[in-house]
C-alpha cells in the first residue's frame, strides 16, 4: 500500500467464513444473494397466503363473523402489499440475482457489494412493513393507500405510518437493484455477446430494471408526501388547506402501472425461456418479442388514469387513457402470438415446468382480456371496485406472474440446487393449483358483474352471492393444498438428492454450460458468444444453417469481434480461483442496511432513533468507500 | 519502493461491453431515477400552484434579487467543479485541491443561503403547514437542499483526499462521478427557481386576503 492513500479504521478483518450465519451475512456472491432473496420472499409468500385464507374464510358465507371488520381491512391491506413487493418482486429479484450473471457469461454483478445492500434493505423494509402486525396495528388502508383515508384525519395510529416508511425502506433497496442489474447487463456480457443475442429473461430484466428505477421514485415522493402529512402535519392530501386527495392517485398509479409491468415482465422472461427449451425450437420472433417488451415498458408510463376512470377526470382524459390502455394489449398480443409460435410444430416434452409456462399464456390472456374489457369507460364504471377488478388482477398476478414464477423454479431448480425436483410431485401440485386456482378466481367474475363490492368484509345473505363465494373459498383451500406440496417437493428433493447434470433440459442459454449448481466463479473460462442461443448450437452445430438460412447473415455472425479478455490474460494468480479474481467479502453492506432500517425505526418512534441510525449509516458509508473491493495480496 | 506500491499505481484497464465505466454508467442511471424524483415534486407543486386558501403567497414572501445571488453561486460552484476536474486530471494537486474546495464552499454559501431563507420565511409566517404553497415550497426546496448537502459532504471528502494524494489523475473518475451529481443537482436548482421563483413571484394573494402589509 501506498503512504497517502486513503484508509479507514477496521473494526473487525474482512469476513473469510464461507458457511454460517457469517458467511450469509458477509456474502456479496450473486448466487447466495438470490438465495436470501428466494427464501426470504417465500417465506413472506406463506404469511400473505394465509392471509388471503383467512380472508377467504370470512367471505365463504353471508354475514359471517369469524373476523371483524378491522382486522378484515388489515388482512387484505397486507395480503395485497405483501404480495406485491414482498413476493412477486423480491422473487423475481431473486431469479434476476442467480440467473443474469450465468446467462451473460460474468462472473458477478456489476456491484456485488451494493447488491448484498440491496438484499439487506429489503429484509429490513419488509420487517417493518409487518412490524404492525406485532403491535396489533397493522396497515389497513389498501395496498394502494390512497388518502385521505390512509391520512391521520381518518387513520389514526401507526399502521399506515409502518406501510409508508416500510415502502420507502423496500423502495431504495429496489431502486438499488434495478442500477445494478441495468449497468451488469449493459455492461458484463460475454465477448461477443452484442444486446440482440442477448436471452430474452436478460432482455426483460432490463427492461423491467429501467422501469424499477423510473417508477420507483415515484413512489417514493408519494410516500414522503404522506409521511410529512401524517407526521408534520403538511397538507399535500387535505382538502380543507386546498390540497387534493386525486392528486394521491395520479402519483401513486403513476408508479402503480409501470409496477404491473415490473410484476409481469420477468415471469414474460422466465416462459421465454421454458417454451422454446422444452419445444426444441428457437423463440419464435425473438425481435418481435424483445421490442413487444420495450414498447410495454414505454406504453406502461401512459395508461395510469385508467385507474381512475370513475374519478371525474372528465371525457378527454378518459378517451386519451382508454385509447393507450386498449393500445398496451397490442404488444402482450404479439408476445402471446410468439409464444403459441414457439409452441407451433415444436418437439413438445410436457413437464412441470412446461405445463406452468403453457398454463401462464392461458390464464394470462384470460386475465389481459378481462383488462382490455375495462379499459372502456362506461364498462369500466360498471366494474370498479367490484370483484370483477379482483378476478382480472389475479388472473394476470397469479396467473401470469406467479404460474410463471413457479415455472422458472421447477425450471433452473437443478442449476440452482444441482438436485430435480420430483416431477410427479410436480404435477400433482400444478394440477391442483390450476383448479383451486380458477375455482377461487373464476367466479369472481361473475360476482363483480352481479355487482358485489371489493374491500367489504362480509355481504347480505339474500343477494345470491354465497354459493360462488363459497366456491371461491374452497378454491383457495385447493390452491394453498398445491402449495403445500410444492413445499413437500422441495424437502423431497433435498432429502432424495437425484442428482442433476450440468444441462439437464438440453438448454439453450449460457447458464446450462456451466455446473449445477455453479462453481462461486460461475465459469471456469468466460464463454465467447456467436450467436443467439449460443450454447444450443454448438451442441448442435448442424442446426445452425436452418435457423441462419441467410449467407449473408451467417457473414456477418462470424464477422463478428470477438475480443478475448480471459482470466488468464489478468491472471496474477491469486484468490485460490487459478486467477479469477472475485470481489472479497464485505460486512458494510449489512452495516449499512442496519443504518437504514434505524432511520426508519426513527421515523416510527421517536426522531431521536434518527440520530442514533446517523453514526451506524456514516461508518457503513465511510467503510464501504474506502475499503478496496479487493484486498491487496 | 515495493513491488506493490508499483502496482497499486498501475490501475488496469477496465474492459465493459459498451466501454463506459461500469461505476458512471450507474451515475448516469441513478441521476434519471433522480429526475423522476424531482419531477414528481415539481409536479406537485406545479398542481397546486395558487390554490393557497391563506396566506402567505408566494409575492408576499419570495425575495428574487436575494435568491439570484444565491442563484448564481450554485451555477459558479458548478464551473468550480469543471475547473477541479480540469486541474486533478492534468495532475495539478494544489490547483485541484483548491477548486475542489471552492465548490464545497459555493455550495456551503448557497445552503446558507437557505437557511436564511427559510428562518425569514418562517419569521413572516410560512411554515410546512401554513397552506398548500408552504407545504411544496418547504419539501420541494428541502429535499433539493439536502442533495445540496450530501453533495457539499462527498465534495469535501474529495478535498481532502485530493490534499491527501488520494485522488490523482489516474483517478480523476472519482471527481467527474462526483461531478455529474453536483451539476446534475445544479441543473435541478435552475427548474426549481424558474418554477417556484419567477414564475410565481407574482402569484399575489386575492383581493382582502394580504397577510403581510410591508
Amino acid at each position: 500500500m501506498t503512504t497517502n492513500a486513503l484508509t479507514f479504521p477496521r473494526f473487525f478483518p474482512r469476513p473469510q467464513s464461507e458457511t454460517g450465519i457469517w458467511g450469509w451475512i458477509g456474502t456479496v456472491d450473486h448466487k447466495r444473494i438470490g438465495t436470501l432473496y428466494g427464501i426470504t420472499s417465500f417465506l413472506w409468500f406463506l404469511i400473505a397466503g394465509v392471509e388471503a385464507l383467512l380472508i377467504r374464510v370470512q367471505l365463504s358465507s353471508a354475514e359471517n363473523t369469524f373476523i371483524g371488520p378491522e382486522f378484515y381491512n388489515q388482512l387484505f391491506t397486507m395480503h395485497g402489499t405483501t404480495m406485491v413487493f414482498l413476493v412477486i418482486m423480491p422473487l423475481s429479484a431473486a431469479f434476476f440475482n442467480w440467473l443474469i450473471p450465468l446467462q451473460i457469461g460474468a462472473r458477478d454483478v456489476a456491484f456485488p457489494r451494493l447488491n448484498a445492500l440491496s438484499y439487506w434493505v429489503f429484509l429490513f423494509g419488509s420487517l417493518i412493513m409487518n412490524a404492525g402486525w406485532l403491535t396489533g396495528d397493522a396497515p389497513n388502508g389498501g395496498w394502494f393507500g390512497y388518502a385521505p383515508n390512509s391520512g391521520v384525519t381518518f387513520n389514526p395510529g401507526l399502521g399506515m405510518t409502518y406501510w409508508v416508511v416500510g415502502l420507502n425502506i423496500l423502495g431504495v433497496a429496489s431502486i438499488a437493484a434495478g442500477l445494478n442489474f441495468i449497468v451488469t447487463i449493459m455492461n458484463m456480457r460475454a465477448p461477443g455477446m452484442s444486446m440482440f443475442k442477448m436471452p430474452v429473461f436478460t432482455w426483460m430484466t432490463l427492461i423491467t430494471s429501467v422501469l424499477l428505477v423510473l417508477a420507483m421514485p415515484i413512489l417514493a415522493v408519494a410516500g414522503i408526501q404522506l409521511q410529512t402529512d401524517r407526521v408534520y402535519g403538511t397538507h399535500f392530501f387535505n382538502s380543507l388547506a386546498g390540497g387534493d386527495p386525486v392528486m394521491w392517485q395520479h402519483i401513486f398509479w403513476l408508479f402503480g402501472h409501470p409496477e404491473v409491468y415490473i410484476l409481469i415482465l420477468p415471469a414474460m422472461g422466465i416462459v421465454s425461456e421454458v417454451l422454446p427449451t422444452f419445444s426444441r425450437k428457437p423463440l419464435f420472433g425473438y425481435p418481435f418479442v424483445v421490442f413487444a417488451g420495450i414498447v410495454i415498458g414505454f406504453m406502461g408510463w401512459f395508461v395510469w388514469s385508467h385507474h381512475m376512470f370513475t374519478v371525474g377526470l372528465g371525457p378527454a382524459a378518459n378517451t386519451a387513457f382508454a385509447m393507450s390502455t386498449m393500445l398496451i394489449a397490442v404488444p402482450t398480443g404479439v408476445k402471446i402470438f410468439n409464444w403459441i409460435g414457439t409452441l407451433w410444430r415444436g418437439n413438445i416434452q410436457l413437464n412441470t415446468a412446461m405445463l406452468f409456462s403453457i398454463s401462464f399464456i392461458a390464464m394470462f390472456t384470460i386475465g389481459g382480456l378481462s383488462g382490455v374489457m375495462h379499459a372502456s369507460p362506461p364498462t369500466d364504471s360498471q366494474q370498479q371496485d367490484t370483484y370483477f377488478v379482483v378476478a382480472h388482477f389475479h388472473y394476470v398476478l397469479v396467473g401470469g406472474a406467479l404460474l410463471g414464477i413457479f415455472s422458472g423454479i421447477y425450471f433452473w431448480w437443478p442449476k440452482f440446487t444441482g438436485w430435480f425436483l420430483n416431477e410427479k410431485l410436480g404435477i400433482a401440485n400444478w394440477a391442483l393449483m390450476m383448479i383451486g386456482f380458477n375455482l377461487q378466481f373464476g367466479p369472481q367474475h361473475w360476482l363483480g358483474m352481479d355487482g358485489m363490492p371489493r374491500r367489504i368484509y362480509t355481504y347480505a345473505e339474500n343477494m345470491g352471492w354465497e354459493g360462488s363465494n363459497l366456491a371461491a373459498s374452497i378454491g383457495g383451500f385447493i390452491l394453498g393444498l398445491g402449495i403445500l406440496l410444492f413445499i413437500i417437493n422441495m424437502i423431497y428433493s433435498r432429502m432424495n438428492k437425484k442428482v442433476a447434470p450440468a444441462d439437464p433440459w438440453d438448454g439453450r442459454t449460457l447458464e446450462w454450460s456451466t455446473s449445477s449448481p455453479p462453481p462461486v466463479h460461475d465459469f471456469d473460462e468466460v464463454p465467447q458468444v456467436k450467436y443467439r442461443d449460443d450454447f444450443w448450437f454448438k451442441k448442435h452445430p448442424e442446426t445452425i444453417s436452418e435457423y441462419y438460412h441467410n449467407e449473408h447473415d451467417l457473414e456477418i455472425e462470424e464477422a463478428a469481434p470477438a475480443p478475448s479478455h480471459d482470466a488468464e490474460e489478468h491472471g496474477d494468480d491469486h484468490g485460490g480461483h487459478g486467477g479469477i479474481h472475485l470481489p472479497d467479502k464485505s460486512y458494510y453492506p449489512f452495516i449499512l442496511g442496519v443504518g437504514i432500517a434505524i432511520f426508519g425505526i426513527g421515523f416510527l418512534t421517536n426522531t431521536y432513533v434518527i440520530a442514533a441510525g446517523v453514526p451506524i449509516f456514516i461508518w457503513g458509508m465511510l467503510g464501504w468507500s474506502m475499503e478496496p473491493v479487493n484486498d491487496p495480496t | 519502493m515495493t513491488q506493490a506500491a508499483i502496482t497499486e499505481h498501475h490501475t488496469p484497464v477496465e474492459e465493459t461491453s459498451t466501454g463506459l465505466n461500469n461505476r458512471k454508467l450507474l451515475m448516469w442511471a441513478f441521476l434519471g431515477s433522480d429526475v423522476m424524483f424531482f419531477g414528481a415534486f415539481i409536479a406537485t407543486y406545479l398542481v397546486y400552484r395558487g390554490k393557497s386558501l391563506v396566506g402567505p403567497y408566494p409575492s408576499e414572501v419570495l425575495n428574487i434579487p436575494i435568491t439570484t445571488v444565491s442563484t448564481f453561486v450554485l451555477l459558479m460552484s458548478s464551473l468550480a467543479m469543471v475547473l477541479a476536474l480540469h486541474y486533478v486530471k492534468e495532475g495539478e494537486k494544489n490547483k485541484g485541491t483548491l477548486w475542489i474546495l471552492a465548490v464545497v464552499v459555493l455550495g456551503a454559501i448557497f445552503m446558507g443561503f437557505q437557511f436564511v431563507e427559510f428562518r425569514e420565511f418562517a419569521h413572516l409566517g410560512l411554515t410546512p403547514r401554513t397552506n398548500i404553497f408552504g407545504t411544496t415550497f418547504f419539501i420541494l426546496t428541502g429535499i433539493h437542499g439536502a442533495h445540496v448537502t450530501i453533495g457539499v459532504i462527498w465534495m469535501a471528502f474529495l478535498a481532502y483526499s485530493s490534499n491527501n494524494g488520494a485522488l490523482r489523475s489516474d483517478n480523476a473518475l472519482d471527481l467527474e462521478i462526483a461531478g455529474l451529481y453536483w451539476h446534475f443537482v445544479d441543473i435541478v436548482w435552475i427548474v426549481i427557481f424558474t418554477v417556484i421563483y419567477l414564475i410565481s413571484a407574482n402569484d399575489a394573494p386575492p383581493p382582502g386576503m394580504e397577510t403581510i402589509t410591508h
